[in-house]
């Protein structure tokens, strides 16, 4: 299980140095996901079965879903030219690598340890929600309405103004006129 | 068996921290910012897991929880923040954002 934990990390360093690096918006967003599921992976070995699902449900499930749909609703790296060059060979090698290695450790961990436990005492999913329900009821509360304000704010923010157009004018009349 | 030391686990977290802190510093582009940021937080609340691996506690995944919390509400504001940028300046370089007064009459 240590090996697994090294090669879990080392592909999460490399992968998030990747996803810095890369120029394309997109090819650094499936890099980080990358990246998530390696640390996933670490989650679990140190015992934190509820956090390693979470993690892949709602960061590289959710958060990262969101960067794409905006990076493609902005139309960057989305050129004609570009999807020329994903379809070379050499795009493919260190992401193939890189995901394969983590599909190994899934098989070896499926087969290898199906019986034994991960070594480090599990913590599990019951302890958490209960000390969540309980000692932090409250701050489960603010964390509601903090998620509110983000769901406010990000259709306030996301909301496009539209533009009046006089007939003879090119101008707009308003800019902040708001449709209702 | 697992017997890494907590150290290196805790290691392991600074550099993932310090890929998020550079990618901060070093790109321009709003997009990548906010992705190291990711990065960051998502580091900062390994911490977290670690700690309460360490300590046989529950508390460390509750935080980890809450992390996951801010860090949601806080892509989706920032992206749509990136969204109205866009729409105003057709442009995601961060240094774009330089001027704080607006020139044109029609921001006014």
């Amino acid at each position: 299980m240590n090996v697994i934990f090294y090669i879990a990390a080392t592909i999460a360093v490399i992968s998030s140095i990747l996803a810095i690096s890369n120029r394309n918006a997109i090819h650094a967003l499936l890099y980080l996901i990358i990246s998530l599921l390696s640390i996933s992976v670490v989650f679990y070995i140190l015992g934190a079965h509820l956090v390693a699902a979470l993690e892949v449900i709602v960061y590289a499930g959710a958060i990262m879903v969101l960067f794409i749909f905006v990076v493609m609703m902005l139309n960057i790296g989305m050129e004609e030219e570009a999807e020329k060059k994903w379809l070379t060979p050499g795009m493919w090698v260190i992401p193939v690598i890189l995901a394969g290695i983590l599909l190994g450790i899934f098989i070896y961990v499926l087969r290898v340890f199906r019986s034994e436990t991960s070594g480090i005492e599990p913590i599990s999913p019951r302890e958490v929600g209960f000390s969540l329900f309980t000692t932090y009821l409250i701050a489960v509360e603010l964390a509601g309405i903090l998620l509110l304000a983000g769901i406010v704010g990000a259709y306030h923010l996301g909301k496009r103004k539209k533009k009046i157009f006089h007939r003879f004018s090119d101008t707009a009349l308003d800019e902040n006129y708001e449709d209702d | 068996m697992v017997t890494i030391s907590m150290e290196i686990q805790l290691i392991f977290a600074g550099v993932l921290f310090l890929i998020g802190l550079i990618g901060f510093l070093v790109r321009r582009n709003i997009i990548f910012m906010l992705l190291s940021i990711e990065i960051m937080l998502n580091s900062a609340a390994l911490v977290f897991v670690i700690a309460g691996s360490h300590w046989m506690e529950a508390d460390g995944q509750v935080m980890f929880i809450f992390i996951l919390t801010v860090s949601a509400a806080e892509v989706s504001v920032g992206l749509a923040m990136i969204l109205q940028m866009y729409h105003h300046f057709k442009t995601l370089d961060a240094d774009a954002l330089r001027k704080l007064r607006d020139d044109e009459k029609n921001y006014e």
